[in-house]
């Protein structure tokens, strides 16, 4: 802010345009490093808590089944890893996601295996708990995370910066500091342990690659992230509507789509070459990777099913095969109108929303969702915060907040809070005028509103903590807060869809006056 | 302005608290059980007892003021968990209870440092003063030391500067006064009590004699009544001697475990290395009955050929070494100056103080933060020295868990200091050199771009003796983590340490002469 209003303002003392990413007027690179460091330190201490399922056999939790993975992978060849015998007993923590996580679980248990191998060991680490063992796993999703989702992070940063041109240095370090410290995804990485850092980078590199219009980079990208986890899918039809309406207005629209679906299909040969030597391998491990016997909804996830069961009882009145029939029917109607938005009129921005329109669409409406699948919903929200940071604020909360009983269950209150807390500060952060305008909350009823929902969740924060539920409704607390986030969710998917398509109707005025 | 400054203050102190609440489930020392044990003691026995009982090997050791905060602290605890304060029961107690209350009394009471930054820097100028929140409420090594080390320094440090902050807004009294609460409540402080004796009589007590005198009387009752209240008590109950012995406990020898990097490491490598070459020239040495690294030290002399030192020599060498800027202080109190001498009173304490731990360098590196913001070549000074002294605290912390985090604090705070000063300085000489250039309107274009260049290069915040001194600390730690398990094993398992203090004692000893070639010639 400073050093743009030129040399006359070096005086001490001028405050008005104070800012607390003065630090960072020098360049983007000391920023952005300063800003990596304190995220990692973030995930760092946030990773001294206890994973799921810690000291809590037979099953356990995550940790246990991706630390199976490994051991799985390392001791068994390749060809038998989705397969039931006698060293890999699929019942227990059976592999259940596309090869590459299979191939990220083999490059990490050799990484074990070298410092701690009984934490690797076959059969007899079953279960296995020490606390080397839970440092190495820490310390192999921080370096997935590093390398992966902070670089293609600083990436998309740059180029968002770049494509903008009317934002200032500060608010490029505010954006990165909001996707770097989503206090979800945090949580769920590296407290409760999973891996959503490497499928999630992976399509944020993609569409910094669409961005940059490097489609090609993307289209590989993208297909990485989908066999990394088979959730990434969600993305897949504002991937697919982008891509193919940029297509369309290319010279040669055929050769167009044949080159990118040529690097998809090669992408995905390369990663399933281990089991292309028979039909009878691939549908052994594509039947892994649909868990349909699981029902529709678990638990109590935030999504439609689950909630309107409160007063349809789903699961009694129809067949899993019907209810799969409904699930895809209603998700492909809510995702179609930003499919076709993004097919009619490709852009950037649209892009965004497009991704945040398909993957709620999925989290809402499809089969078997879990509550940590708000994390993909979350990832286009928070690329657009620097337009829609109040929404990315509210989503976050309550997406953090429909997360609530699971990570109570892993005894992460503590830094559920500290994190929580912190994303307000930094959201609050006093930066340059131009986003503080934006981000100021709204007046009047909206406000009532906000301030009301505010205080109820508060409320059910204690009331979850403190009392224990009636005898006769054990699950009632989780319910409210299903309830609560589901009503929200709702309202703002419904107002993406609306903003999505008003960016069509903007942009084709915009064309149409340049036509004339 | 007013909100704007309190706003500041309430982020910076909340992303800090942010950062403390994540560091509740890290390692603690055994500090915590001391002052678990503390809790229990001034709440279940009477006062008269507070300083002879013997439950615990961990008595209480700090003067009466802290004793009271204790106990204050324990009415609270009492109510959240009565085992915290049972004085049997609660040995060494480790529920989650007893975790929270204790760290969280930590975070609360850090609100004193944050009133006393609040004071210090409310008349800077932007940039000043956020670079001292920076400095200060980030600092790297509070982080260590009290939040996972487990210890109360921010809290103390904070009465630390608010006095300091009364001093420099000419309210001496006021100064005097939160002084002497602050030697009441940690007696390691009383380093600097010459400086303010000095300062506060020359300074205060000036302007005519019955002035004066007056004056100096009303200094006398603030700061007496502070010790009455402190020690009244005590001396009523006839435990006035206990008290002074518990707090003064000299039996506990030169160093610590852990060598704090100061002067007396040198005195102990220079004595190794004389018997050395002497046993080698065939002289018959005898090798020392007690050693430094073997922990607490008896009566013997721990030295081979040089003289022994004791409390006195430490105590003369300590009062030699701040003589420089006493005598400054005598001769023109200024009040811009006290906070740079009361830090290097710190340093010189540090340096020649007997039994020093290597916690206290934090008396002078928080003070100093708030000379770094005055001037570039205080900033450089401060950046070199502030690393030094966190990195001397990494031994604090042994186990793998922290490892990454006091690597990623420290990192942290070097960037942060690093990207703040070269932003803020390299435009203040580009003022200035543009300003130059003006005067000198004649010059031509060509050679205002090479101005403006060398404006851009010339702010270095650490040359390239500093730099390459820092990159030594880097191969230390090399040596300490990888190195030397696997070229030495397990043998000669004190050699890490022991390079840890003599490399960081080197740096804090360029810090002591740097100090003392400023005080000499600008104050």
């Amino acid at each position: 802010m400073k050093k743009r209003r030129g040399k006359t303002d070096i005086k001490e003392g001028d405050g008005e345009d104070d800012d607390v990413w003065w630090l960072f007027q020098r360049g983007r690179f000391s920023s952005f490093l300063c800003i990596s460091v304190f995220a990692l330190l973030v995930r760092v201490l946030v990773s001294m808590n206890p994973y799921s399922g810690a000291g809590d056999p037979p099953k356990y939790g995550d940790y246990e089944a991706q630390r199976h993975w490994m051991e799985i992978t390392l001791n068994t060849p390749v060809r038998e890893w989705y397969r039931n015998t006698t060293s890999n007993n699929l019942s227990y923590w059976g592999l259940d996601y596309p090869p590459l996580t299979a191939y990220q679980s083999y490059a990490h248990s050799l990484f074990l295996d070298f410092f701690h191998p009984d934490s690797v060991a076959l059969f007899t680490s079953r279960g296995h708990e020490s606390s080397l063992g839970k440092l190495l796993m820490r310390l192999t999703v921080l370096s997935s995370d590093i390398l992966i989702f902070f670089s293609a992070a600083i990436y998309f940063v740059i180029l968002n910066y770049s494509n903008r041109g009317g934002s200032s240095k500060e608010d490029m370090a505010w954006n990165l500091a909001m996707i770097l410290l989503n206090p979800c995804l945090i949580l769920i990485d590296h407290g409760h342990f999973q891996y959503n850092c490497i499928s999630l980078g992976l399509t944020l590199g993609a569409v910094a690659a669409i961005f940059s219009k490097h489609e090609l980079v993307a289209c590989a990208l993208f297909s990485l992230a989908l066999n990394h986890k088979q959730m990434s899918l969600y993305f897949a039809p504002a991937f697919f509507g982008h891509l193919l309406g940029k297509c369309l207005r290319h010279q040669n629209p055929f050769l167009r789509v044949t080159k990118l679906g040529l690097v998809v299909i090669g992408t995905f040969l390369l990663i399933w070459w281990p089991y292309l030597y028979s039909v009878n391998s691939v549908l052994e491990v594509l039947s892994r990777l649909a868990p349909f016997e699981r029902g529709i909804y678990e638990d109590y996830v935030a999504n439609f099913w689950c909630t309107s069961s409160i007063l349809i009882k789903w699961k009694r009145l129809f067949t899993t095969q019907s209810l799969k029939l409904f699930s895809f029917v209603a998700t492909m109607v809510a995702l179609l109108p930003s499919m076709v938005q993004q097919i009619k009129a490709p852009s950037d921005k649209g892009f965004l929303y497009a991704m945040l329109n398909s993957s709620f669409s999925f989290y809402l409406f499809s089969f078997q969702v879990h509550e940590k699948s708000i994390l993909l919903p979350l990832l286009p929200a928070s690329l657009l915060v620097l337009e829609e940071p109040l929404l990315f604020k509210w989503l976050t909360y309550f997406g953090l907040f429909s997360m609530f009983p699971l990570l109570c269950r892993d005894q992460l209150i503590l830094p559920y809070i500290a994190l929580l807390l912190l994303f307000v500060l930094i959201y609050h952060s006093p930066t340059a005028k131009l986003v503080s305008r934006h981000r100021d909350i709204p007046g009047g009823w909206k406000a009532l509103i906000m301030a009301f929902l505010l205080l109820c969740t508060s409320i059910i924060h204690v009331i979850y903590l403190v009392l224990k539920p009636p005898n006769k409704y054990p699950y009632l607390f989780e319910a409210m807060i299903m309830l609560l986030c589901c009503s929200q969710f709702v309202v703002l998917v419904a107002y993406t869809n609306i903003k999505q398509w008003k960016l069509n109707i903007s942009t084709g005025i915009e064309n149409e006056k340049k036509v004339q | 302005m007013e909100r704007v400054r309190l706003v500041d203050l309430f982020w910076f102190a909340g992303i800090a608290t942010c950062i403390k609440l994540l560091l509740i489930p890290s390692y603690r020392s055994t500090d915590f059980e001391v002052h678990r044990h503390w809790l229990a003691l001034t709440s279940s026995l009477p006062l008269s007892h507070w300083y002879s009982d013997e439950t615990s090997p961990w008595t209480l050791d700090y003067p009466p003021l802290f004793a009271y905060f204790e106990q204050f602290l324990s009415f609270f605890a009492h109510f959240i968990d009565p085992k915290i304060v049972d004085l049997h029961e609660g040995l060494n107690y480790t529920a989650d209870s007893v975790i929270y209350f204790q760290r969280l009394s930590v975070i609360v009471s850090d609100l004193c440092l944050y009133y006393g930054v609040y004071r210090l820097s409310r008349n800077l100028g932007f940039w000043r003063r956020k670079m001292l929140l920076v400095l200060i409420l980030w600092s790297p090594a509070l982080f260590i030391v009290d939040h996972m080390h487990f210890q109360y320094n921010g809290f103390l440090l904070g009465v630390l500067l608010i006095s300091l902050s009364f001093l420099e807004e000419e309210k001496d009294l006021m100064g005097g006064f939160v002084f002497a609460i602050l030697l009441c409540s940690k007696h390691l402080f009383a380093v600097a009590a010459p400086v303010y004796f000095v300062y506060l009589l020359r300074h205060y007590c000036g302007g005519g004699f019955v002035k004066g005198c007056g004056r100096f009387l009303m200094m006398g009752v603030a700061v007496g009544m502070v010790f009455i209240v402190a020690f009244g008590p005590f001396l009523y109950y006839g435990q006035i001697q206990q008290v002074i012995s518990r707090m003064f406990p000299f039996g506990r020898g030169l160093c610590h475990a852990y060598w704090a990097p100061n002067f007396w490491v040198f005195y102990i490598i220079l004595d190794k290395v004389i018997a050395f070459m002497l046993r080698k020239l065939g002289f018959n040495i005898k090798a020392p009955l007690a050693s430094f690294t073997g922990g607490l030290v008896g009566d013997s002399s721990p030295f081979a050929v040089l003289p022994q030192v004791t409390p006195l020599v430490t105590a003369i060498s300590v009062v030699v070494a701040m003589s420089p800027c006493l005598i400054k202080a005598w001769k023109e109190p200024r009040r811009e100056h006290i906070t740079r001498w009361i830090a290097y009173a710190y340093t010189c304490g540090f340096l020649f103080g007997w039994h020093v731990h290597e916690k206290a360098s934090l008396h002078f590196v928080i003070p100093l933060a708030v000379v770094a913001v005055q001037s570039m070549e205080d900033a450089q000074h401060f950046f070199l020295l502030s690393i030094v002294s966190c990195y001397s605290m990494f031994p604090l912390l042994f186990e793998a868990k922290e490892y990454p985090i006091k690597v990623l604090l420290l990192l942290l705070h070097s960037l942060l200091m690093w990207a703040g000063f070269t932003s803020h300085f390299s435009k203040v000489k580009a003022s200035k050199t543009s300003v130059l250039t003006r005067k000198q309107g004649e010059i031509k274009e060509s050679r205002q771009g090479k101005y403006s260049d060398t404006a851009k290069e010339g702010v270095v915040v650490v040359g390239w003796v500093g730099m390459s001194y820092l990159l030594g600390l880097l191969v230390v730690e090399l040596w300490g983590v990888i190195l030397q398990p696997y070229i030495l094993g397990d043998s000669l398992p004190f050699l890490p340490l022991m390079l840890v203090s003599i490399y960081c004692s080197l740096g804090i000893m360029y810090s002591w002469l740097w100090q003392v070639k400023w005080i000499i010639k600008y104050t």
